[in-house]
């Protein structure tokens, strides 16, 4: 009875995890910092590196793939946005979609710095 | 010193004018993304992909790599569905499948999406085999490269691998309706 | 389901003090008696009861399964642990309504007991503007998100708790949480009323400073508790994700923080009036927009509640009116509280305050633009993006080099004025900070130049705090908290530049080497438990010097609902976590192994117990005057 429950519960398992890469190799830094910098299209709010999907199972082998191909970093994510959109990458990257992205912070900063110093230095009007 | 108080005045009410604009522009904003799909489809952009790219795949029963461009070159369209024997909506999807390999001038192309021989073959006995070439996708990768996401995604191609409809999730009547007038016409 | 009818007639009951004590005060205003009405003290004490009686039916209803409540139905099981059982009640949306509603009752009324001895109508209009708060999160709860629904024909089962949320940092995170955020509605209430009767001064600061250290110091125990449970149940070692659940929390900390170093200042010296207030509008405002981007399900997350359109509309339309009548009082009486400018000198505690509120801003719009520019791209030109861990390394690092620097002189500084003499010390302190760093990068041979910089900059900021809790003129929880501040960059740094891993496909009885480990995986036990059944790995870690060390991680299959979790197994040291997860993999008789060497884990949640630890003391430090 109980062995049988099992097998039912390992079905479920397989249901639940991936068919995986079967490479035995273990993955290298650069593929894992790669995956961490991608997007999961199935569980959309977790990395490629974090999430068990078999989509994520199989981008971490086209990573792989990628790397031993010869290409670099930056080209693999290049690759990828134009095959799935910007969406897929943690980094916005620079271009005219995300400019006020990265320039309004900087405006926060240098803002804030003026007044201090008005504050400070420029005398009181009488 | 009353100018200069008048001028501070009208400087707040520029300010507060200026605020109350951007508080309104943010709310309208945030009341619009409330109503928005939030999960992200690649479809719905990036329509710079218009072309297929090549590649090869082994064939499900005789293990031969086939190349795609090759076999594109006998029919005007090719539909090519990514599907997997463990994927529920693929069954519900592979009648509507034969339906459409009676047109003459479409070719349906399988891309088993990491399956086991086994099963694969036995989906096939069990409900049919709607596909004119059964290629298979071990490991996921050239789903990949195709720039697909799961299972079932299907593409339909014209014999230059320009992309003329791109189906995420099963298929439907209506996708069903679209392929037909694109096919014939 | 008698019992969820009184459960829901207990909260209207509620809502009608709420609107009884509004009108009490409104009306009491204007009378010119300088007693307070007796009536006030009652319909809040009311208020509170009526919201304590609808709690502990729903936690009652969670106690016994009582599956009729459809909030019980959806969100519990009759097989779950007792403990899961209770914390479930605050693991949903309805559920966790009800206990911000608890929170936000009892802080007025320990607020309203605590404040006698302040002017009666800054009382009065505390209490109008945070009863407009409760009003609103009342209606809100009963409109929209009733916890007492009923069902009926009545389930005999219940449909379980997601098991990622059971797990004991979880269970105890949204209440200390929800104190911190509570807290800052105080604050917010407490500032309108201040400029409406034009009390912002020294004293007002002083005793607006607890309620800030109180929800400063829980807001970051929740955070802190988050994070740990992400860190061992999330399974994949991390424990910030810069996920925007997790941003929505950092924000209101961030302005929170510039409020605790901005109201002292207000304290000591009597300026920076309208930038408290500002911060202190900020900080809450922050927070109910937090509610709105969690609860609206706005936002694409991993831990966003199940959620419809409705609730995000009306906490929307809700966070508007706030900030439209924040904004309306602060322009109509912000010249009642204008200050007498006081000249700031360079060299001065007030300069190292503006300082700190100058880099917290900063860090607050960097956050703040991050979680939600995505959303106005995506309304104004349908492109979406994602805004990940790159864009915060990348403007918020290389800021924090002078931020460190700013802060360890900071505090050596005086109020005033502070004449500078040139001591012997600062080149001790210099030539210390310079061997301590060169040995630090040469151990853990960094050759990066930001790490080198930033380890410098920190080991700088540690050697300056550490000599000031000799000196008896010091605040010593303030040099705790920036103590534990310091440490917990420096272990995050540390833990960042200096984390491996190993993930691998093996069988059982394999083994694979890491750095100078021998990990071997030994065996698989199966086992069930009443509400899961698991599969255990036993794993042994052999080292240079043959100590064996054993790891069982675990998979589990929890059956109601039908989830599986990957249980990581830790072994704690104190200058490394060894950290394992496995995975089952499709059709093979493979496991996926992940082996990370972690170091100076513990360290990040020591520090953060050593900022929280500051805090508490100044909360229940008695004031002295530090010069």
């Amino acid at each position: 009875m109980v062995k049988k429950k099992f097998i039912i519960l390992l079905i479920l398992f397989n249901s639940v995890f991936g068919n995986c890469y079967s490479e035995n190799e273990p993955f290298s830094k650069l593929e894992n910092d790669i995956a961490k910098n991608l997007r999961c299209l199935i569980c959309q709010g977790q990395s490629i590196y974090d999430s068990n999907s078999e989509f994520a199972l199989s981008m971490r082998v086209y990573i792989k793939d990628q790397i031993n191909s010869g290409y670099s970093e930056s080209q693999i994510y290049k690759i990828l946005v134009k095959k799935y959109g910007q969406w897929i990458v943690y980094d916005p990257g620079y271009s005219k979609k995300t400019f006020l992205l990265w320039v309004i912070p900087i405006l926060f900063f240098l803002l804030g710095g003026a007044i201090i110093y008005i504050r400070i230095y420029k005398k009181k009007k009488t | 010193m009353e100018a200069h108080l008048q001028f501070l005045v009208k400087k707040k009410i520029t300010l507060s004018f200026l605020i109350i604009a951007f508080l309104v522009f943010c709310f309208l904003i945030l009341n619009k993304a409330l109503n928005k799909d939030k999960t992200y489809s690649p479809t719905f952009q990036n329509q710079k992909v218009t072309y297929l790219p090549d590649f090869n795949l082994p064939e499900l029963f005789s293990s031969n790599e086939i190349q795609l461009s090759e076999i594109v070159k006998d029919r005007d369209f090719s539909l090519i569905n990514i599907w997997a024997s463990w994927c529920v909506p693929c069954r519900e999807e592979n009648d509507l499948l034969k339906n459409l390999s009676n047109i003459s001038s479409l070719q349906n192309i399988g891309i088993n999406y990491k399956d086991k021989k086994k099963n694969s073959i036995n989906f096939l006995n069990n409900y049919g085999n709607p596909f004119k070439y059964n290629l298979v996708d071990y490991n996921g990768t050239q789903s990949i490269n195709l720039g697909a996401y799961g299972v079932p995604e299907t593409f339909l191609i014209n014999k230059n691998r320009k992309i003329l409809l791109k189906i995420i999730g099963p298929i439907n009547n209506d996708h069903i309706r679209k392929i037909k007038e694109i096919t014939n016409g | 389901m008698m019992l969820s009818n009184l459960g829901f007639f207990s909260l209207f009951l509620g809502l009608v003090s709420s609107f009884t004590v509004f009108f009490c005060s409104v009306f009491n205003i204007k009378k010119n008696s300088l007693k307070l009405e007796n009536k006030i003290y009652k319909f809040l004490t009311f208020q509170f009861f009526f919201v304590v009686i609808g709690f502990f039916i729903l936690l009652y209803s969670f106690f016994t399964s009582d599956f009729s409540n459809a909030t019980v139905y959806n969100n519990s099981h009759s097989t779950k642990p007792l403990f899961y059982k209770i914390t479930g009640l605050w693991g949903n949306h309805e559920g966790s309504l009800l206990l911000w509603l608890l929170v936000l009752t009892s802080f007025i009324l320990f607020f309203f007991f605590n404040s006698k001895n302040e002017p009666k109508n800054f009382r009065l209009y505390t209490l109008i503007f945070h009863q407009i708060i409760i009003i609103g999160f009342f209606i809100f709860v009963l409109k929209t998100s009733n916890p007492f629904d009923t069902l009926f024909p009545i389930p005999t089962e219940g449909l379980g708790l997601n098991p990622i949320l059971q797990d004991p940092a979880l269970a105890i995170h949204p209440p200390v949480l929800y104190v911190g955020y509570v807290g800052t509605s105080i604050i917010f209430a407490s500032a309108l009323a201040a400029m409406v009767t034009g009390y912002v001064n020294s004293i007002w600061a002083k005793n607006l400073k607890k309620w800030v250290l109180i929800s400063w110091t829980f807001l970051t125990g929740g955070i802190l508790l988050g994070s740990i449970w992400a860190y061992y149940e999330l399974g994949w070692g991390g424990f910030w994700f810069w996920d925007p659940v997790e941003n929505i929390s950092l924000m209101p900390w961030l302005s929170l923080t510039a409020l605790l170093h901005c109201i002292s200042t207000l304290e000591k010296r009597g300026i920076l009036k309208s930038w408290s207030i500002i911060l202190s509008i900020v900080t809450f405002m922050l927070s109910v927009t937090g509610t709105f981007l969690v609860r609206s399900g706005i936002l694409n997350s991993v831990h966003t509640f199940a959620n419809d359109p409705s609730r995000g509309i009306y906490i929307l339309i809700f966070l508007f009116i706030l900030i439209f009548m924040s904004f309306v009082i602060f322009l109509i009486f912000e010249s009642k509280n204008l200050e007498n400018k006081k000249q700031i000198f360079f060299l001065s505690k007030e300069t190292s305050v503006l300082i700190n509120n100058w880099f917290m801003i900063y860090f607050l719009s960097v956050v703040l633009i991050g979680t939600v520019y995505p959303i106005f791209l995506d309304v104004i030109t349908s492109e979406k993006i994602s805004i990940g861990p790159p864009f915060y390394n990348k403007l918020l690092i290389p800021f924090l080099v002078p931020f460190f620097l700013f802060m360890s002189v900071g505090p050596s500084m005086n109020w005033i004025k502070t004449n500078l003499k040139f001591e012997m010390s600062y080149i001790y302190y210099f030539l210390l900070t310079l061997i301590a760093t060169g040995i630090t990068v040469y151990y853990l041979s960094q050759k990066n130049l930001l790490t080198i910089i930033l380890i410098f900059s920190l080991v700088f900021l540690i050697i300056k705090t550490l000599p000031n809790f000799l000196k008896n003129n010091t605040n010593h929880s303030q040099n705790l908290s920036h103590l534990g501040f310091a440490m917990l960059m420096l272990s995050i740094l540390f833990n960042s530049v200096t984390s491996t891993e190993i993930i691998k496909n093996i069988k059982v009885g394999d083994s694979f080497i890491s750095k100078n480990e021998k990990i071997t995986f030994k065996k698989v036990i199966k086992e069930e438990e009443r509400n899961y059944s698991s599969i255990i790995g036993i794993f042994e870690i052999k080292n240079n010097y043959d100590k064996i060390i054993k790891l069982n991680p675990e998979i589990r299959i929890y059956n109601q609902p039908v989830i599986a979790t990957s249980e990581a197994a830790i072994k704690t040291t104190l200058f490394k976590d060894r950290f394992i997860t496995i995975n089952l993999i499709k059709d093979e008789q493979l496991f996926n192994v992940r082996y990370q060497n972690k170091p100076f884990m513990i360290w990040i949640w020591i520090s953060t117990l050593i900022i929280i630890f500051g805090g508490t003391f100044a909360i229940f430090s008695k004031k002295k005057n530090y010069s």
